[in-house]
């Protein structure tokens, strides 16, 4: 086990030095990340979608596993604020030369590397990194955790509460249900302690047994194995997507057997407020987590949240690459 | 520096500078947050200009940056008027080293190319490091190094000057 006590993430003023991990960020550090990234919303709107804040630094998305949306929202949140930006596949190079991945940063390093971004299949690989970096005195380059195994993916879990505040303005007076398979989401556990962390008073997790980890409700949810019932009276519905490719066993019947009780269905979404948001991480997963008529109805805030993830993620870059 | 400078009279004295070399059908003014702002609104209504008011938060262009790092409450830019041709007065309240005016000029310039773009401030208080000049000011002054103004605004609209000792 990683020491995530001791917080790397933070320097001895509190702040933001990596993004590793939603939990264990304090409320105003969310916020500040969230305030932040209002003003660079609007620089899309602009002749020249671009500024110089990171003119000549180098970031690096280290993608150890695959990712088509979260890879290229980093690099045009990257390009956006004129970073040159270098691409890995990691999967298709070194690794599968037999090069560790601390060999793999130190050359990265030694290429004059400024930010890391990072994509890997187990969790706690960031951390690696940032501890490896700091061990070896170079704290300056900066580490951003892209999403680790089932552990985290904490830009997703920001740009949803974005997305949530762009809609429903304050977070204290919401009921939030995350639906789906809460076993395997590292989004479902960075989107559940940003919620908490910012104040949502009920936040439910809606899953069958099966996908949801032991001990969930120690993390301040509650717990629904009925969609209907959880769905009651809910402002947003954060539909997650069913992970074939981590499930390992039977732990579902069938996708046709899950559509019916856990796909979001424009009935069940009638439970919800009539001004409930829908939300989804992507990719989807048309007919197995959601329908189509939801997916692409008016209610969905889908799109809106990948536009958003690239203001996040120069909020968040701009906010560790500077000073 | 004697007494504490009226910002409403500079503000007034700014006005009557600029109205000869205004057109109020083409002039638009762009304040630099927050003091900026609030003066090129009054400026607006005084001068009778039609364009709406542009502002401005340079903080994604200044060159301290790499020291600094990102300032907190940073605003977002609007310019709700088309750049590309603009006859364009940046405001500020105070005009010193002349580095925000260079990060103002850069900004404009990614939402397109004006035509003209003066500068008007209410103070200038000397102490450049870049060659900026001011094309409308009320008033020259100089302070002590650990000295600057703040400029504020009471809930009824009215300005005032601060003065802040570092």
């Amino acid at each position: 086990m990683l020491d995530t006590a001791a917080n790397p993430q933070l320097n001895a003023h509190g702040e933001l030095l990596h993004l590793l991990s939603i939990e264990g960020l304090p409320r105003d550090v969310l916020m500040r990340i969230l305030d932040t990234a209002v003003p660079f919303s609007e620089v899309a709107e602009r002749e020249v979608k671009k500024v110089p804040l990171l003119r000549g630094k180098s970031v690096f998305n280290l993608f150890f596993e695959n990712s088509t949306r979260t890879r290229t929202t980093f690099e045009i949140a990257a390009k956006r604020l004129s970073a040159d930006v270098i691409n890995l596949n990691i999967n298709t190079s070194s690794a599968s030369k037999g090069e560790s991945l601390l060999d793999t940063v130190d050359n990265l390093a030694a290429m004059q590397a400024d930010m890391f971004v990072v994509r890997h299949a187990s969790s706690g690989a960031p951390y690696l990194i940032a501890q490896h970096l700091a061990a070896t005195q170079r704290e300056h380059i900066r580490v951003i955790n892209a999403g680790d195994g089932r552990h985290a993916h904490p830009t997703q879990g920001l740009l949803d509460m974005y997305t949530i505040r762009h809609y429903k303005k304050d977070f204290t007076n919401l009921t939030i249900a995350v639906v789906g398979d809460i076993l395997h989401s590292r989004v479902a556990r960075s989107q559940i302690h940003a919620l908490i962390t910012l104040g949502v008073p009920e936040v439910r997790v809606i899953a069958p047994k099966t996908l949801l980890p032991i001990g969930v409700e120690r993390m301040g949810v509650r717990v629904f194995n009925d969609m209907k019932e959880g769905l009651r009276g809910v402002d947003v519905v954060m539909m997650l997507r069913l992970q074939n490719e981590r499930m390992q066993g039977a732990l579902l019947p069938s996708p046709q057997e899950y559509f019916k009780s856990y796909g979001l269905t424009p009935e069940k979404l009638a439970l919800a407020k009539p001004d409930a948001i829908v939300m989804h991480p992507g990719p989807m997963n048309r007919g197995v987590e959601i329908d189509s008529a939801v997916a692409d109805g008016k209610q969905a805030v889908i799109l809106p949240q990948v536009t958003f993830g690239i203001a996040v993620r120069m909020a968040v870059m701009a906010m560790l690459g500077g000073g | 520096m004697p007494t504490l400078p009226d910002a409403e009279t500079l503000l007034a004295e700014l006005a009557a500078v600029m109205r000869p070399s205004v057109d109020p059908t083409k002039t638009a003014l762009v304040g630099i947050h927050t003091g900026g702002v609030w003066i090129a609104e009054r400026l607006r209504t005084m001068l009778g200009l039609i364009q709406p008011v542009g502002a401005i938060d340079v903080s994604f262009y200044r060159d301290d940056y790499s020291q600094r790092g990102l300032s907190a409450n940073t605003k977002a830019s609007q310019i709700p008027f088309e750049v590309e041709g603009a006859h364009i007065v940046i405001v500020d309240d105070v005009l010193n080293t002349g580095r925000t005016i260079r990060a103002a000029i850069n900004e404009l310039f990614d939402y397109g190319r004006p035509a003209k773009v003066d500068l008007a401030v209410l103070i200038d208080r000397g102490g450049r490091e870049l060659p900026m000049a001011a094309t409308y000011f009320a008033q020259a002054t100089s302070l002590a190094a650990g000295q600057s103004l703040a400029l504020e605004r009471a809930v009824a609209g009215a300005l005032s000057f601060r003065l802040v000792e570092k």
